[in-house]
């Protein structure tokens, strides 16, 4: 028995295509899944806020400890300037850090695996700051290019680096958090495909799939961890591109 | 030779990029440890320091991997 591990990734209509001014729109179980994700984020937290006790519950300091645990990423990579961009921050986080955790679930849909999803997030930072770096600093943002104590002689090749760097950073910010969730999924899938071939080759095979599953159970709690770090880097790499915004000399 | 054979020998040569991945990032987490033994106390504050080099080194490994997944399933 063969098992087809990218299938799990297919987009599928949930229901019927409908076209809007030469457009097609179509409701895919990856815009289910993401409002899944958005509707399980709000009830936590609101859940959370709720009671809003002094000696916080047990649902109420898991939000305390992911506001806390965001804000100081903030502050301490974008500095105290840095907080106004707090609320988006945070939305990313929570975003992603669900929207991997929901994917980790058996038969459900991973959001994250999709690259237009990523990229999308990833060029929402680049043009946020783009767009925050022109407004404040205005052209003395293209300082960022051209870094301080570098010999004339080698300036010209350290901007064009400079530059073709700053223009690779939603490619890898994109491609990094997609080809994690991607490569992590097959894999699993994968290890549970030799556990449904294993034991359909008799009674010796039953007992090899012990072998596979159990690296199932391992490789779960690894996607567990690389969930939440995929979640934290991506929000911290926001906080690092957005402190160029806001300081730019460097 | 067959083209679909040239595919997969590519998307196989692709993947050793990601060896290189795999050493930096050992290199960073090694590294990290020694210090954080000599020093416990500074170990907190370079947290977020080593995540950020952990995801740049990371990146370029996962980019071999993508033009494996490329050969294999995209073109």
């Amino acid at each position: 028995m063969q098992v087809d591990p990218i299938h799990q990734f297919q987009i599928q209509d949930l229901m019927p295509m409908m076209s809007l001014g030469g457009h097609q729109f179509s409701f895919t179980n990856s815009a289910l899944f993401m409002f899944i994700i958005v509707g399980a984020v709000s009830t936590f937290l609101i859940a959370a806020t709720a009671r809003r006790a002094v000696v916080p519950g047990r649902i109420q300091s898991i939000a305390e400890m992911s506001y806390e645990f965001v804000a100081n990423t903030v502050r301490s990579s974008a500095g105290n300037e840095g907080m106004k961009f707090f609320p988006f921050v945070f939305t990313l986080f929570m975003f992603v850090l669900f929207a991997n955790l929901i994917g980790l679930i058996p038969y459900s849909f991973t959001v994250t695996s999709q690259l237009v999803v990523t990229a999308t997030l990833a060029l929402t930072v680049f043009f946020l700051v783009v767009g925050y770096g022109f407004w404040r600093n205005g052209l003395h943002f293209l300082d960022l290019f051209v870094p301080k104590g570098v010999p004339k002689l080698i300036l010209p090749a350290i901007v064009v680096i400079e530059v073709l760097s700053f223009l690779s950073r939603p490619v890898s910010h994109s491609v990094r958090l997609f080809a994690n969730m991607l490569a992590g999924h097959i894999t699993l899938q994968v290890f549970a495909g030799f556990i449904i071939m294993l034991g359909g080759a008799g009674i010796l095979g039953i007992f090899g799939a012990v072998l596979p599953f159990a690296m199932v159970v391992m490789l779960t709690a690894l996607e567990l961890l690389v969930a939440f770090l995929q979640a934290y880097v991506f929000a911290i790499l926001t906080c690092i591109y957005l402190n160029d915004a806001i300081h730019p000399g460097h | 030779m067959d083209p679909t054979a040239a595919k997969y020998i590519g998307a196989g040569i692709a993947c050793i990029g990601m060896g290189g991945a795999g050493v930096g990032v050992g290199i960073i987490f090694g590294n990290y440890l020694a210090a954080a033994l000599r020093n416990p106390s500074a170990a907190q504050g370079q947290f977020g320091n080593l995540i950020f080099g952990f995801a740049i080194t990371e990146a370029l490994g996962i980019f071999s991997l993508l033009i494996a997944l490329l050969l294999l399933f995209g073109l």
